[in-house]
């Protein structure tokens, strides 16, 4: 059990450090958006696994089962949250007129005349 | 298992200081707030992983639950906030 859970939590460790290198490296903040909406999910939730079999491989009496129950419940929150809020940030990026990076300067989108 | 959860959270510490970089140097404030919340997303897993070496689990997990639904709400609230155009 101890084995899996390193496995688990390291699974999750490489998530977030791809996530870091996409929000250094990428051009754009939708890009960006995109590279952080992983750690947002799979890399919590994995780490969340991992961390939750190391407090069961302990005993599993009354106390530690609230415990495992709890740190399922933030895995869970965060699994539903991060997604809501990466795409309410990204709508409010798009109501502000933020424009999307392409390679060769053109837009992709037909942007109103005098806006920003 | 003590030196492999050091570890982790030393690397975690480490993956967040690119979150607080691109937080100084975004050029856009949209930017910024992608930084805040992946730091704020880093910062969940980090308090679970120094209760596990405390041994004090049943302390550090009502933080991070607590931190966790703050970060959420402070993420959104920024959205709506900066939802119409400006700098």
């Amino acid at each position: 059990m101890v084995v899996l859970g390193i496995g688990l939590v390291s699974l999750g460790l490489f998530f977030f450090l791809s996530s870091a290198i996409g929000l250094m490296r990428f051009p754009d903040c939708y890009c960006r958006m995109h590279a952080t909406g992983k750690a947002d999910t799979m890399g919590i939730l994995f780490c969340l696994l991992g961390l939750a079999l190391f407090v069961l491989h302990k005993g599993l009496e009354g106390e530690r089962l609230l415990l495992v129950i709890k740190i399922l419940f933030i895995g869970l929150f965060w699994f539903i949250g991060g997604p809501t809020a990466t795409h309410a940030l990204l709508r409010s990026a798009f109501e502000r007129g933020v424009r999307p990076w392409t390679k060769d300067g053109k837009e992709i989108l037909e942007w109103p005349e005098g806006e920003s | 298992m003590e030196g492999f959860l050091i570890a982790v959270g030393l690397s975690l510490l480490g993956i967040s200081v690119v979150g607080i970089l691109r937080i100084i140097l975004g050029p856009t404030v949209i930017d910024r707030i992608v930084g805040g919340n992946f730091v704020g997303t880093i910062t969940v897993v980090l308090l679970i992983v120094i209760g596990l070496i405390y041994g004090r689990l049943e302390l550090f997990i009502d933080i991070a639950l607590m931190y966790s639904l703050l970060s959420f709400i402070g993420t959104l609230i920024f959205s709506k906030y900066l939802s119409h155009k400006g700098p």
